[in-house]
């Protein structure tokens, strides 16, 4: 592995998949149908009750 | 402390304890070398104390069931404890080597006094006795209230909280012994280096673990910042220590790494130390404090994800802009530049967001220091990300590296961001965990700030100009060609602003002691009417309950 591999690599490879993730982190955080969960935590935080759920976890 | 164990966790916790006396022990007989000797010392009684502790509370009363009811906050009370403790004699010992600077003969001759042994007792202190200790105290508090799963056992997070802390006292002492690996912001040896990482792996699991018995599908962000700072902290504590020590029974220990490899390794860590300890996790605790506090949930939660993705994927580029103009490759430090450049959008949104959140709440601002605490946080945070990215430039670079400049740059940081969200935090946790109305004195809340903001000011103004000045006489030439300025002369040019520094630094140290003062007050102060955030006992919620009012 010499330094033209490294640089080759990483003006490849690297560029695409920050590429690809900056793309997935959007179409995630932009998601329509994500936005309720995303206000649900929002607000979550500021929930008046102080202890620990006794129920099932979520799944 | 013990009470609140189940037998089963008694045995485990002398177990352990056992366990860690006998390394002592072992470190102290196959010591050739005074350090690890007196390491293993430490190590030895650390192990004999908490298990008398554990002993002499042995056949208390197990915790009923109904300690499921409520959360554990134990760790998270002594977690801020611990921390205001380091902070003391670690700001202390800052600013006698700020004065040391102005005044050289305040190292009285003395070995262990000497600016080289006391500066890393100062940054391990700040950064790891008083930061880390906030973290792991709010991380378990803010874990439990996002995911309202109780902590999964009593026993580990008094692991992780006190094995850090011996890890600390172990840093420290070995520090004025003379210690160090050389590696900035990695100076223990290899022994303390394997310790932590026993420690820290225990510290994810319980994340892990809590939040597999989450009540809500969604993890609350702060949680993904507290997650990303454990676990990259693991890789990068692991990756930099990567060493072999001289033998068993020496301290020192040769690094894996060698010549421009062994600085980009190191600079990838300390950059990504101050990405993922100093941003990300103290970002964890912005997102939840300052909301709360504030009473309004955060201005965007989209605006905080997209941010989150941005900070820890271009953080880990980011650390060849330490080695402008070294032997490390162009290119590896233009891609350093750039990611560093590119840092601001996402250093911005997350400050920006902050501040947003803030608006229809500024009268809260203007009446409460410690949501103002964290105000003048996230204003800290916006300037010092944009100045590093500016000085990651490398033209700029090659005026500001080497010089106070960087001192500055770093204590924006450290003072103003860092510090003040954690005080922010404390101010709004203490009442919280000690379950009272509110803190002892708002007043002193009130002088803290003012010290704790006067004391930065003085601080990064003195360092800007010094920096500045000593930058530009290391390149001033004249009609020959040659040198304007000795060294020495700029030396001397410095010496008011390292005065000024030394008294920046004095009123921090000084906001620290009130704040002290008024954490022990609060606590100590048992007549105040309980907090009904924190009643005790389980109560029926009732429908369309009214916005939390945070304690105070």
């Amino acid at each position: 592995m010499d330094n033209d591999f490294v640089v080759w690599f990483s003006k490849s490879f690297g560029l695409f998949y920050l590429i690809a993730l900056s793309i997935g982190v959007l179409v995630y955080a932009f998601w329509p149908s994500n936005k309720k969960h995303f206000d649900e935590a929002a607000q979550s935080i500021l929930d008046h009750e102080d202890k620990p759920h006794r129920d099932q976890p979520w799944r | 402390m013990i009470a609140q164990l189940t037998k089963y966790e008694r045995q485990l916790a002398l177990i352990i304890l056992v366990a860690v006396s006998v390394c002592g022990l072992a470190m102290v007989a196959v010591a050739q070398d005074n350090v690890l000797g007196v390491h293993g010392a430490i190590v030895l009684l650390a192990g004999i104390l908490g298990a008398f502790g554990v002993i002499s509370s042995y056949y208390d009363p197990e915790p009923g069931d109904d300690r499921l009811e409520r959360y554990f906050d134990d760790p998270s009370r002594m977690g801020i404890i611990l921390a205001m403790v380091w902070l003391v004699p670690a700001l202390f010992v800052g600013d006698w080597i700020a004065w040391q600077l102005a005044y050289p003969d305040l190292t009285f001759d003395a070995a262990w006094s000497s600016f080289g042994r006391l500066r890393p007792v100062h940054t391990s202190g700040v950064i790891f006795g008083f930061g880390g200790n906030a973290l792991i105290a709010t991380s378990f508090y803010v874990l439990q209230r996002t995911t309202r799963a109780r902590l999964p056992d009593q026993l580990s997070p008094w692991f992780v909280l006190l094995g850090y802390n011996l890890f600390c006292v172990i840093a420290a002492t070995g520090y004025l012994m003379g210690v160090t690996q050389s590696k900035e912001y990695a100076e223990p040896e290899w022994y303390a280096d394997i310790w932590l990482v026993i420690v820290w792996v225990t510290y994810f699991i319980i994340y892990l673990r809590t939040l597999v018995r989450r009540k809500e599908p969604h993890i609350y962000v702060s949680n993904w910042y507290y997650m990303a700072f454990i676990l990259v902290v693991a890789i990068l504590h692991i990756v930099n220590n990567l060493a072999i020590p001289v033998s068993l029974g020496h301290a020192k220990s040769y690094s894996a790494f060698s010549g421009v490899q062994d600085a980009m390794t190191q600079w990838w860590y300390g950059h990504n130390a101050v990405a993922f300890f100093l941003t990300a996790g103290f970002l964890g605790m912005m997102y939840y404090y300052l909301p709360v506090r504030a009473g309004r949930p955060i201005f965007s939660y989209r605006l905080s994800i997209i941010s989150f993705w941005g900070i820890t994927f271009m953080y880990m580029w980011a650390g060849s802009h330490h080695l402008h103009y070294t032997a490390l490759p162009q290119w590896v430090q233009t891609l350093g530049m750039t990611f560093s450049v590119m840092l601001l959008v996402p250093s911005w949104a997350s400050a920006g967001n902050a501040l947003l959140t803030l608006n229809g709440a500024w009268h809260k601002v203007r009446d409460d220091a410690t949501l103002r605490f964290m105000m003048v946080a996230a204003v800290f945070y916006g300037l010092v990300t944009f100045e590093g990215s500016f000085m990651a430039i490398r033209s700029v670079n090659s005026l500001s590296h080497y010089t106070d400049w960087t001192v500055g740059h770093v204590h924006v940081g450290a003072l103003g961001w860092v510090a003040m969200i954690t005080f922010g935090a404390i101010y709004a946790s203490v009442p919280w965990l000690w379950k009272r109305e509110r803190m002892y004195s708002a007043r002193l809340v009130e002088v803290h700030f003012w010290l704790a903001l006067a004391g930065t000011v003085i601080y990064v103004f003195a360092m800007w100009n010094s920096g500045i000045i000593q930058g530009l006489m290391w390149r001033t030439y004249n009609e020959s060609g040659t040198l304007a300025y000795s060294f020495v002369e700029s030396v001397v040019a410095m010496h008011p602003y390292y005065i000024a520094r030394a008294i920046g630094g004095l009123f921090f140290l000084i906001g620290a002691l009130v704040a002290c003062y008024n954490i022990w007050m609060t606590i100590r102060t048992a007549d105040q009417p309980a907090d009904q955030r924190l009643a005790d006992r389980p109560v029926p919620a009732l429908a369309g309950a009214t916005a939390p009012q945070p304690a105070e």
